[in-house]
């Protein structure tokens, strides 16, 4: 409450605010702001870092693009869009906040975001947590196999891997295949008594891109690419992600 | 469920009367589908809990608060500044007075639970699909690792 007052630079012009308007969606706008205050008031983010929504759309406006770029508080909004769904002009303050991120050098941004989307990158399963392909045929062939061995009405259980021109392409959190392997296996049962026609894909069946939280468009755009790819190379007609 | 496939019915529950809430994940409901998958969502929910025993948080649906599981915030090494983001929906779940949170998104289900753990809140969080599980009956013994002690027996 007691901040200091924010001091305008002479002659700074609003660049970054411009770089980013250019680049936005169509009907997504920053500059109809009335200063409301309903994007900060409900916004589980507001005090954190001293910032808040409108703070940080207020201080794009005056050109602040120094300040703006170096604050942390671009990590700690989770773009989650609530403030453009109770904003009386939806104003796409998320936008600004993606491109803060994608502004800032790569190698200064969250290391945890920055090695997860790195280790996406080095397989074509795209797991944050590195699993190979060989791993999570492995995993899910055996876990299939433990549940129709001892569980009395799952005898004919699948799990069915690279089933070409299988109905839905369905993709897994790398956590689950990793670290809980068990927690796949309620859904198989809803898929295996529903009758679906599904399959997992070896490649590109991972679920998470941390590239895109990264703020790395090209990476990002590359994760998408080879998941796209993997559910059309199998002819697949739905991609079914579980997150 | 509309049509048939799934035979889920609550009667689990009937003499338990365990609470559950859930949570609308911002990619799933505003950002993608809207509130009618928040509908269909809770039909769901109240078919498997049964009506009586389902709690929603207030606000709700599109205009739900995020967790703060989102943007790479799990994993962005900031967990003080993600637990502060996540005492908002904590004291969200707290209101409810339910002992388990639905979780149907993966980054939600990891920061709600941990927001559980750091402030005490007591709740449970789970997966859609293990309570589905749960009320078909077909629910294995090494599937329950999210419920608690009043669940992990029920239809073994």
């Amino acid at each position: 409450m007691s901040d200091e007052a924010i001091k305008l630079g002479g002659k700074k012009k609003s660049k970054f605010i411009d770089k980013v308007k250019e680049i936005l969606p169509e009907g997504g706008n920053l500059n109809l702001c009335l200063t409301c205050g309903a994007c900060s008031s409900g916004c589980p983010a507001t005090g954190l870092e001293d910032m808040d929504p409108r703070k940080f759309l207020r201080m794009a406006a005056l050109g602040m693009d120094d300040e703006l770029l170096s604050s942390e508080w671009a990590w700690m909004c989770t773009m989650c869009q609530r403030c453009i769904y109770v904003c009386p002009m939806k104003i796409d303050i998320p936008q600004l906040v993606f491109n803060v991120r994608a502004s800032r050098p790569r190698e200064e941004r969250p290391k945890g975001i920055l090695g997860s989307c790195d280790m996406a990158l080095r397989h074509d399963t795209c797991s944050a947590m590195g699993a190979s392909e060989e791993d999570w045929q492995f995993v899910v062939e055996d876990v299939a196999e433990e549940v129709r061995e001892n569980q009395p009405g799952f005898e004919t259980l699948q799990a069915p891997m690279n089933k070409h021109g299988a109905e839905f392409f369905l993709n897994q959190n790398s956590r689950e295949p990793v670290t809980e392997p068990d927690e796949m296996v309620p859904l198989w049962k809803i898929l295996h008594l529903v009758g679906a026609d599904w399959t997992y894909g070896s490649k590109g069946w991972a679920a998470e891109n941390y590239c895109m939280f990264l703020g790395d468009n090209k990476s990002w755009e590359h994760i998408v690419r080879v998941k796209a790819k993997a559910v059309e190379d199998l002819g697949c007609k739905v991609w079914l992600n579980t997150e | 469920m509309r049509e048939g496939k799934l035979k889920v019915n609550s009667d689990w529950n009937k003499d338990l009367k365990v609470k559950f809430t859930v949570q609308d994940p911002c990619q799933l409901i505003r950002k993608t589908f809207g509130d009618p998958v928040a509908e269909d969502l809770r039909y769901v929910v109240k078919k498997v809990v049964g009506e009586e025993n389902f709690i929603d948080m207030t606000p709700n649906r599109s205009n739900n608060y995020c967790c703060g599981g989102g943007g790479g915030f799990l994993q962005s090494g900031r967990p003080e500044a993600r637990r502060e983001y996540g005492r908002l929906k904590s004291d969200q779940i707290i209101k409810t007075g339910a002992g388990y949170a639905i979780t149907p998104c993966h980054n939600c289900h990891a920061q709600i639970h941990d927001l559980s753990e750091h402030y005490e809140g007591g709740w449970h969080t789970v997966h859609l699909w293990t309570l589905i599980c749960l009320s078909l009956g077909i629910l294995g013994e090494n599937e329950r690792e999210y419920l608690g002690p009043d669940l992990k027996e029920v239809g073994l």
